[in-house]
């Protein structure tokens, strides 16, 4: 292991034994909170230990032996971490998972880990559980946090997190040695033992279980905390789905190896103003969590007086043209600095305060690629927000933008201890202390994405520009060509569709076809608030999307990215063509998503085969008919007639040629 | 292998008959008359400790008379009421919250312009003990007081699920959750009795499956006893252990949910029968 050798001398390399020295080291300062009845409640790194010991011995009072895997269930609270870190302590496996996924896609994951064990948060993720006894035989108890609704069940195999914890103390109040023993017991754990066990969310085919040592974690988390200057008066929001290694990392890799302060939010609706009141210093959300913050006050500030919409664009228009020059360090005249000034008292502070974003020292979004426009408006208003590169066999971190080398169309230069190239087929590679020790029961999977050299495949097309960036164009595989032979990046043209607020999503189409044609979703919100304010009736979602002043809206945002799309050289050829706006919103619970909400072409292309057609036959209107599931899992059908709409090509390069004479 | 399935599927609400037995409220010949409109005739049942007791019939058969009845605001011209074994007479509607009985309204009855909060707190009134000089001082005993029920207010924001919503105007809010708040409002009485007038009314089906999930959880976590009225046939089946069923103020069945499904007169009621 490239890891082994550079873990020792940083510190201890478990998460159990890094408890340990935490809450020896750290003990008073605040390890967790959580809002719960209106108020934060927390726990401090020497409480935190002792829950955890706890827990652990109640569980190893339940028979758990070492290499058990143990399902965690649930949304962010501090005791589902806590349970992970007590599994790990007694040797046994963590594994995470998605808890909005559906009983069917949880059931694959749960029998392919062959759990022993879970730990769920409440009564929907025990009857979820109950309900897959076939297909994972292997379970045997199930431990939930929230007792509501479960008075009245059989608790032979079922236990309250509550009363194991209990068992586990009234074990040490009756036995002083066994405090002991249990440190004991996690003492000669090693650095490469497996850590935890993520299974990705799957864009193409089942999931596949990523086993990551401590070593890959630690080092990787330790890493990532130098680069940043993180260390433990960092607060940071846990929100993210659990069994997503970005949360794994940034809410327990790096808190523990910092020592930093993870707070867990009263519910998911209250996320906003849970932010607000924490003002996390260390702040990571993907990119549609950044579009929609700004959305909401884009449609706020439609609604706002005369003075103060003329104060926000004017400062605004000061914070575009000097902002992020002022927070690159560079070089910005006197008057103007003064008006930022006290733009950042008038209009960048309280803004930045509504957002929750007032002491944040850095931020990061990763996943997709972020509208250069969405992420100019953060970085103006003084947030340094960067992108970075990352991949669950990678423990997060491939590249990041080190501060100051901020480049909207790159997602910046390798991570400490990583080294990149690209393959001979444009693919991008790696190889870092993070590599991740293979996948579970899955040894082919792991031959193809590993090289016998510690090199990983990432599936993505990318090229390293002059200053060392790396700049990812797509999916390697779905990088295609038109029948003309131009070249076709779907995900390229979703992305500038996607950048305006009123596209939700896009579907791109292509791949040996004549010419390139779109699905698109178009964003509730915002067009829903372009609908109020212009009377425009609406009762669903598909009757505002069949609109014709939503159509011609929207054609006119898919004019503008042919325009784009000229200019460029290489993709002037993959112009849309033709598109049309689905008649439902693409949604996980159908299959149309990932969990982590990236969509799934081939399933797409299938499920949507008539409207593909429709596309290329030159029809201009056609009737679908599409089954949808609710998320009690009961099924329906909605029906519709979609309208389709041609549109014209731009010349290639001749805005250039336009803006040359 | 499986013993884990076999013995850990009983089901949520399967409480034993026995648990039932104790008699919460009887109501007895019954008759209440509006001048010369007779809204209910001779009416006789029982509601149990614990139960789920659905009240149902077509538009006009008299339930939210019943209702009304049952919490003092209307008082019946002939027939008794005996609550907890003792016979009441004429009682006000406080005096009756005060013993024990809340309710929801068919209509949403809360203060538009206060938040979710507030609204639940209001609940609690009854059980404020300073007076209002140490209310207005608001220091010491009235200020821990007001803890304790605040305490009390945040249980139910919680187990009703709506901490997103805590400070926002009642009024600004979605009908379904504006009858989780009515609902939150009950229960910050921490009745014996809660009486629930088409809780359900208007909305959708996801929301419809909230509010029985929650009602219950409120039988179930706090023993409270229920009496509601109800349309959706679908929910009372389910949720009721009982049903009386009323038409043109008489009462035509009583009994469990499949028995009164299969009854006649219920039939006839429900789809009409040519006189």
């Amino acid at each position: 292991m490239v890891g082994s050798a550079s873990a020792s001398p940083r510190g201890e390399d478990t998460f159990p034994k890094i408890l340990l020295h935490n809450a020896k080291v750290l003990g008073t300062r605040t390890a967790f909170r959580e809002k719960d009845f209106g108020i934060w409640q927390s726990w401090t790194w020497s409480e935190v230990c002792e829950e955890i010991r706890a827990f652990s011995i109640g569980l190893k009072s339940l028979g758990i032996e070492a290499g058990d895997k143990v399902a965690i269930v649930g949304a962010n609270r501090p005791r589902l971490y806590w349970s992970m870190v007590a599994a790990q302590a007694v040797g046994a496996v963590p594994v995470p998972v998605y808890s909005d996924s559906v009983a069917e896609e949880m059931a694959y994951v749960l029998g392919h880990a062959e759990v022993k064990f879970a730990v769920v948060e409440d009564q929907e993720q025990v009857d979820k559980l109950l309900s897959m006894s076939e297909e994972v035989p292997t379970l045997k108890d199930v431990i939930y946090d929230e007792m509501r609704g479960l008075r009245d069940y059989d608790h032979t195999h079922l236990h309250s997190y509550e009363s194991l914890q209990n068992k586990g103390r009234e074990l040490q109040a009756q036995n002083s040695s066994l405090s002991r023993e249990w440190e004991e017991g996690f003492a000669g754990g090693k650095g490469d033992d497996v850590a935890v066990m993520l299974y990705t969310s799957g864009t193409t085919g089942r999931p596949k279980g990523v086993m990551l040592s401590f070593d890959n974690l630690a080092v990787s988390a330790r890493n990532a905390n130098v680069f940043d200057h993180l260390d433990e008066t960092e607060e940071v929001l846990a929100y993210l789905p659990m069994a997503w290694i970005g949360d794994h990392v940034f809410s327990l890799a790096q808190a523990f190896t910092a020592g930093y302060c993870v707070n867990c939010p009263e519910s998911i609706d209250t996320i906003d103003v849970d932010r607000r009141e924490i003002a996390p210093t260390y702040f990571f959300a993907p990119p549609r969590v950044f579009e929609m913050l700004l959305t909401h006050i884009m449609v706020q500030m439609e609604d706002a007086g005369k003075t103060k919409r003329a104060m926000f664009d004017y400062f605004m228009k000061i914070a575009r043209k000097v902002g992020e020059k002022i927070l690159n360090g560079e070089d910005v005249d006197a008057k103007d600095r003064l008006l930022y000034r006290l733009g950042e008292f008038l209009v960048y502070g309280p803004l930045k305060n509504r957002m929750g974003l007032t002491r944040m020292k850095v931020g990061y979004t990763a996943g997709e690629a972020i509208g250069p426009e969405i992420f100019r408006f953060y970085r103006s208003l003084g947030l340094n927000l960067k992108q970075l590169y990352g991949q669950t066999e990678a423990s997060v971190y491939i590249t990041l933008q080190p501060d100051g080398e901020i480049f909207g169309d790159t997602v910046g230069k390798p991570a400490p201890d990583v080294e990149l190239k690209i393959a001979d087929n444009g693919e991008v590679m790696y190889r870092s202390p993070g590599v991740f020790v293979g996948y579970f029961k899955n040894d082919e999977a792991t031959k193809e994405t590993k090289t016998a050299d510690g090199w990983v495949h990432t599936g993505d097309a990318g090229i390293i520009a002059e200053n060392g960036h790396l700049k990812i164009i797509d999916r390697a595989k779905d990088v295609g060509k038109l029948t003309d032979g131009a070249l076709f990046a779907p995900k390229y043209i979703e992305n500038k569709l996607k950048f305006f607020p009123n596209i939700k999503e896009a579907v791109a189409f292509g791949h040996e076809r004549d010419v390139v044609a779109v699905f698109l979703n178009i964003d509730l919100t915002a067009v829903g608030s372009w609908a109020e304010r212009n009377n425009v009736n609406y009762a669903s979602y598909q009757e505002l999307a069949a609109h014709p002043d939503v159509y011609s809206m929207v054609e006119s945002h898919v004019d503008q990215v042919n325009r784009d799309l000229s200019r460029e050289p290489m993709m002037a050829g993959a112009q849309i063509r033709r598109f049309l706006i689905l008649h439902k919103e693409l949604d996980a619970d159908d299959g149309e998503l990932t969990r982590t909400q990236k969509v799934r072409r081939s399933f797409i292309a299938d499920r949507y085969a008539p409207l593909i057609e429709a596309l290329y036959d030159g029809s201009k209107t056609k009737h679908v008919r599409t089954e949808v599931t609710f998320e009690d899992g009961r099924k329906g059908a909605i029906e519709a007639t979609v309208e389709i709409r041609d549109m014209e090509p731009h010349v290639p390069g001749k805005d250039y040629q336009e803006a040359a004479e | 292998m499986n013993a884990f399935a076999t013995d850990m599927t009983a089901e949520p609400d399967g409480v034993p008959e026995t648990a039932h037995s104790e008699e919460l409220l009887r109501v007895d010949n019954v008759s209440l008359s509006f001048g010369g409109v007779k809204a209910i005739t001779d009416i006789s049942f029982d509601i149990l400790k614990g139960e789920i007791r659905a009240i149902i019939g077509p538009n006009g058969a008299g339930k939210t008379s019943m209702l009304n009845v049952i919490n003092g605001f209307y008082h019946p011209q002939e027939g008794t009421i005996t609550w907890r074994g003792k016979e009441r007479r004429k009682m006000k509607p406080y005096e009756a919250a005060s013993q024990g009985i809340a309710r929801t309204f068919q209509n949403v009855a809360l203060f538009k312009g206060m938040t979710t909060l507030d609204n639940i707190m209001s609940g609690r009134s009854l059980k404020m003990h300073r007076n209002f000089f140490w209310q207005v001082i608001w220091r010491g005993p009235a200020e821990r007081e007001e803890i304790e029920h605040r305490r009390k207010v945040e249980d139910i924001i919680d187990f009703l699920e709506i901490q997103a919503i805590r400070k926002t105007p009642v009024g600004r809010l979605p009908y379904g959750l504006q009858k989780r708040v009515e609902l939150g409002r009950a229960l910050a009485m921490e009745p014996d009795l809660l009486l629930l007038d088409e809780p359900m009314a208007g909305m959708n089906l996801e929301e419809k499956e909230d509010m029985s999930r929650f009602i219950l959880d409120v039988n179930q976590e706090f023993g409270t006893t229920i009496a509601l009225i109800e349309h959706d046939m679908g929910v009372v089946m389910d949720l009721s252990d009982r049903v009386v069923v009323l038409d043109y103020g008489k009462k035509i069945a009583d009994g469990p949910p499949e028995e009164v499904q299969a009854n006649q007169n219920v039939i006839d009621a429900y789809l009409g029968v040519s006189h």
